[in-house]
């Protein structure tokens, strides 16, 4: 019996599926049974042993062909906010406990082109409003490390299950550290690309502006097949980029990207990185943070300075303005998006109501959470007659500001910008629950960065905590459409330390 | 009390587009409820919107047709309300930065030519229908159902100043704007099927004030008859209140035409805050100069110039020229029509064209295109009537046969047949008259006595002696020759 948990990488189960000593098949069975025995972590909203072996099968039948490519039969599961055909596709509401999509999203339908194997859906915060994975209506998540805290959100799920070894790879979207938040708490790597890069065509929509999807892996290797072929123009959605730079937004371009930087480093020997500026934003050091966190990152730039790279001091003088810029910029659409949820057409609708206001309001208070209505409602007051321009106009000049800051700092200051991705290790689940407000506090290392659009990633730097095993992220950001490069620099990081193949104990 | 009516008025035109403006599905009329939607129309989660280009060009068409300023950057922005016929809850189209800026638009009201200001037109999406008649559930239970059919269908809201002053304005205006829409292919002007529909901005003021009154909007008139008289009740409406010592309120009205008033619908008090805000969907609609130019080259000649041409070219008056020029199928007619004609005729297609085809294509609720006599066949009529071989009077009758389509509405197998081929010939006609002046010597005592009555009497009677095809020029000139010899 092949074992998915004797596969450490990607490009390894690669190599053995390949090579056909183990089987999709056989692979993707015993990826659902671990899944299921694993339950207890509320990490799988929907298994469909059916379906998941139905792909596998056709992985088998590449494989077999000669057809194979990196990510035939590799087995992933998708955030619950991708809508698929097949899976119930819930966005972790109960407002669409049980709605199928008669259509795939662009993101899954191309994973599923490139011969990746689905295991199904993963839970996270309701309309990935939140950075705990508590907001779902179908219960928390539990983080691999310590089952009393959370995983972070909103795809708390996907990191969980990487994090646990029931998959090599999941999607998850990140709007405001959505990806890099929970790949921090759960110590794996993920990354969010520039914006446009990945097509949202399918993806429910929470904030239109910043959504982005991007995937999560044990490495920064992992993460490059898996975000080359999730990326690329999409005509379906009208914000995502043919080019950028002149350079074609299309399959292939990660890959060479990644490629690209890899040869440089390698050319330049002993000191790989030798040139690249690392920007330090002072911001990123405030009283906020976690000793055990700066510690980390303190500890993870001495490394890349082994490396050959140097450290410069920048600023971001607009960090702390970024979270009531997202609290307003994300709510405002997201109150817009989530008007389609009126149980007319599909989704819940209250069982008694009077007329069809009332039907209408009833199905919503039904069917939404409370994360959801509070951001509904802070959506809705900042855009009405008489707000707007106090709020919603004056978050938008807020985020130009910010974009310049980031801008200013890349184009003259450094060639990539690296600290830490929260201010602390994950909490307890149920902490924050009278304090909605300390949780949109947290983020206020990743709103910057999606606000810009900028690709940003995070991987596993260290343990802290009181016990000191919660994982630690460092965060990485770079110029627009630089993941390739990103992803170098991180896989040149992990060449040389170990944090990435830790796993959880009962894992 | 002298008032002073002030319309303005607001006109949806849905695109003549295959298919919608942010999906690919069909904008067909009349299909079954809810198979012309797809996953964006019926705003499934994950769709977006895509924008459709043959939307924008149809804007710029008609930005560049009106002499307005076709936007180099104009923006989507959302109107957010909940209905259940409207599936997103939000409504995408144009507020602040809207395609098409300013413009103009002349029209006769009457022979007096009007000219009046555009605002703004402006891209968005249809709503689909809500089915309250005829509809139940699936169990049978009376109830409510959605068609989502015409969910996304392009319109162009097109938006005047408020400069028109009668009802009669108002209706001139849209018919012209309805001619032009469809004269350039972007709209197809079924106003049964809701393809073009006018909202309609009333008030009045005494005569000399210069603020404007309180203004209701009547929604959704989709006939022109339904236009005028939607206007003409809400102003005695309006007139009445105020003189009564009453105050118009500021509200949105329904026109009832079976009972021919207008109803309040809501008041500006309980309006919705749309919350509109750019749609972060659809970046910012770029269009180039390189765009408008490769639009512009598609572009038919326009009415104006067309009604330019017809004055200084072809000798029509401007009234003429400009009801020539409200349809594109009537300038098309009439320009076939006078390039069979011998040059200088025009005048005489115009006239038979305004004339005896109009109301006949009005008599018979037909259009021009299904006019039964043919462009080259009314000029053959024509031209038997500058040469001679039947008078004006009598080709009426020839019209009328070959409107019926006799002898296949060949006009001279017609006066062969029916032998109405004008008497020309100066004997026949001299005999003719010598009988006449023979059989009534009262008549033309009278005549030398100085009655002229007498004169028109016995043309009369000639003309009846010869079925009313002699020469009526010759009848007079030989007849007058005969009494004063």
């Amino acid at each position: 019996m092949t074992q998915l948990s004797e596969f450490h990488s990607i490009p390894a189960l690669g190599e053995a599926l390949r090579a056909r000593r183990v089987s999709a098949a056989e692979l993707a069975a015993d990826a659902l049974r671990a899944a299921r025995a694993h339950s207890d972590a509320n990490v799988f909203l929907h298994i469909d042993d059916e379906l998941t072996l139905a792909q596998a099968r056709e992985a088998d039948q590449a494989l077999a062909d000669g057809r194979a490519g990196p990510l035939t039969g590799i087995p992933i599961a998708h955030k619950d906010l991708f809508v698929t055909r097949g899976w119930r596709t819930t966005a972790a509401s109960r407002m669409l406990a049980d709605y199928v999509s008669p259509f795939d999203a662009t993101v899954v339908d191309r994973l599923r082109q490139a011969g990746a194997v689905s295991l199904g859906k993963l839970s996270c915060d309701e309309f990935a409003m939140g950075s705990a994975n508590e907001n779902s209506a179908f219960g928390p998540v539990r983080n691999p490390w310590d089952a009393e805290r959370i995983p972070g959100g909103s795809s708390g799920g996907s990191a969980a299950a990487v994090a646990s070894g029931l998959v090599l790879g999941a999607t998850g979207t990140d709007t405001g550290g959505s990806v890099r938040q929970p790949a921090a708490y759960c110590g794996v790597s993920g990354i969010k690309p520039t914006y446009g890069t990945v097509s949202r065509y399918g993806i429910i929509a929470y904030a239109s502006s910043l959504d982005q999807a991007g995937p999560l892996a044990r490495s920064a290797r992992d993460l490059v097949p898996l975000l080359d072929a999730m990326s690329g123009f999409d005509p379906q959605d009208s914000t995502s980029l043919e080019s950028c730079d002149g350079r074609s937004n299309a399959a292939g371009r990660i890959q060479a990207d990644f490629d690209a930087a890899q040869a440089a480093f390698q050319a330049a020997g002993d000191l790989p990185l030798k040139g690249l500026r690392i920007g330090v934003p002072r911001e990123f050091f405030n009283e906020g943070l976690a000793a055990d966190v700066g510690a980390a990152i303190e500890s993870a730039l001495k490394v890349f300075e082994s490396l050959g790279a140097s450290r410069v001091d920048v600023s971001l003088p607009r960090t702390r303005l970024s979270i009531p810029a997202y609290y307003v910029i994300a709510p405002a659409e997201a109150s817009s998006n989530l008007s389609r949820y009126d149980g007319v057409r599909y989704g819940h609708r209250a069982a008694q109501y009077t007329d069809l206001a009332d039907m209408t309001s009833r199905s919503r208070s039904e069917g939404f959470g409370e994360e959801v209505r509070r951001r509904i409602l802070v959506g809705t007051y900042v855009l009405s007659h008489g707000y707007y321009d106090a709020y919603y106009l004056q978050a938008q000049r807020v985020r130009r500001m910010i974009v310049d800051d980031f801008q200013q700092a890349l184009s003259r200051d450094c060639d990539v910008i690296m600290g830490p991705v929260t201010p602390s290790t994950a909490r307890r689940i149920g902490d924050n629950r009278q304090d909605p407000i300390a949780d949109w506090l947290g983020d206020i290392y990743t709103l910057g960065v999606s606000l810009a659009g900028l690709p940003g990633m995070s991987i596993p730097c260290g343990f802290g905590g009181d016990s000191g095993k919660l994982p630690i992220g460092l965060q990485i950001v770079g110029r627009y459409f630089d993941e390739g490069r990103l992803l170098a620099l991180a896989d040149r990081y992990q060449q040389a330390t170990d944090w990435h193949q830790r796993t959880p104990e009962h894992a | 009390m002298d008032w002073e009516i002030v319309i303005g008025l607001e006109t949806h035109a849905q695109l003549s587009t295959q298919s919608k403006i942010f999906s690919r599905s069909s904008t067909r009329f009349g299909a079954e409820p809810n198979t012309q939607a797809n996953a964006v129309d019926m705003a499934l989660p994950g769709s977006l919107p895509a924008m459709n280009r043959g939307a924008v060009e149809r804007a710029i068409q008609f930005g560049l047709a009106i002499g307005a300023q076709v936007a180099h950057r104009s923006v989507f922005a959302r109107k957010n309300y909940f209905y259940p016929d409207l599936p997103k809850n939000y409504q995408i189209s144009q507020f602040e930065l809207p395609i098409v800026v300013g413009g103009r638009l002349s029209f006769f009201v009457g022979e007096q030519e009007h000219t009046i200001n555009l605002t703004r037109a402006h891209l968005e999406e249809d709503a689909g229908k809500s089915l309250h008649e005829h509809f139940t559930g699936p169990h049978g239970e009376s109830s409510s159902g959605i068609d989502l059919n015409r969910a996304g269908t392009p319109l162009l809201e097109i938006v005047t100043e408020p400069e028109m002053r009668s009802a009669a304005e108002a209706v001139a205006y849209a018919r012209t704007l309805h001619g032009l829409v469809v004269w350039l292919g972007i709209c197809d002007g079924n106003m049964q099927e809701g393809s073009f529909r006018c909202d309609a901005n009333v008030s009045v003021r005494p005569r000399g004030q210069t603020a404007f009154g309180t203004r209701c909007e009547i929604k959704n008139l989709n006939s022109f008859r339904f236009l005028e008289r939607a206007i003409q009740y809400e102003v005695r409406r309006q007139i009445e209140l105020i003189e009564d010592g009453g105050k118009v309120v500021q509200e949105t009205r329904l026109y009832d035409a079976d009972r021919d008033e207008t109803r309040s619908m809501r008041t500006k008090e309980d309006s919705d805050d749309y919350r509109y805000f750019p749609d972060p969907d659809l970046p910012p609609l770029i269009v180039s100069p390189e765009w408008i130019e490769q639009v512009r080259a598609t572009l038919p000649e326009l009415p104006a110039a067309k009604r330019a041409r017809f004055e200084s070219d072809m000798g029509l008056t401007a009234y003429d020229a400009a009801q020539l020029t409200l349809h594109r199928a009537v300038a098309d007619y009439f320009e076939s029509t006078a390039a069979a004609l011998p040059a200088g005729q025009a005048k005489q297609a115009a006239n038979w064209i305004l004339g005896e085809l109009s109301a006949s294509l009005n008599r018979d609720g037909l259009e021009i295109a299904q006019s039964p006599v043919s462009p080259a066949q009314l000029a053959a009529l024509i031209t038997r009537i500058q040469d001679g071989t039947i008078s004006t009077k009598i080709a009426r009758d020839v019209f009328a046969a070959m409107w019926t389509g006799e002898s296949g509405g060949d006009a001279d197998a017609i006066i062969e047949s029916k032998g109405l081929r004008q008497i020309s010939d100066t004997g026949a006609i001299e005999a003719m008259i010598d009988q006449v002046l023979a059989a009534n010597p009262a008549i033309v005592e009278e005549y030398h006595a100085g009655k002229q009555k007498a004169f028109n009497s016995l043309v009369g009677q000639v003309m009846k002696a010869a079925k009313g095809k002699a020469n009526p020029q010759q009848v007079n000139t030989v007849l007058k020759q005969r009494l004063d010899a």
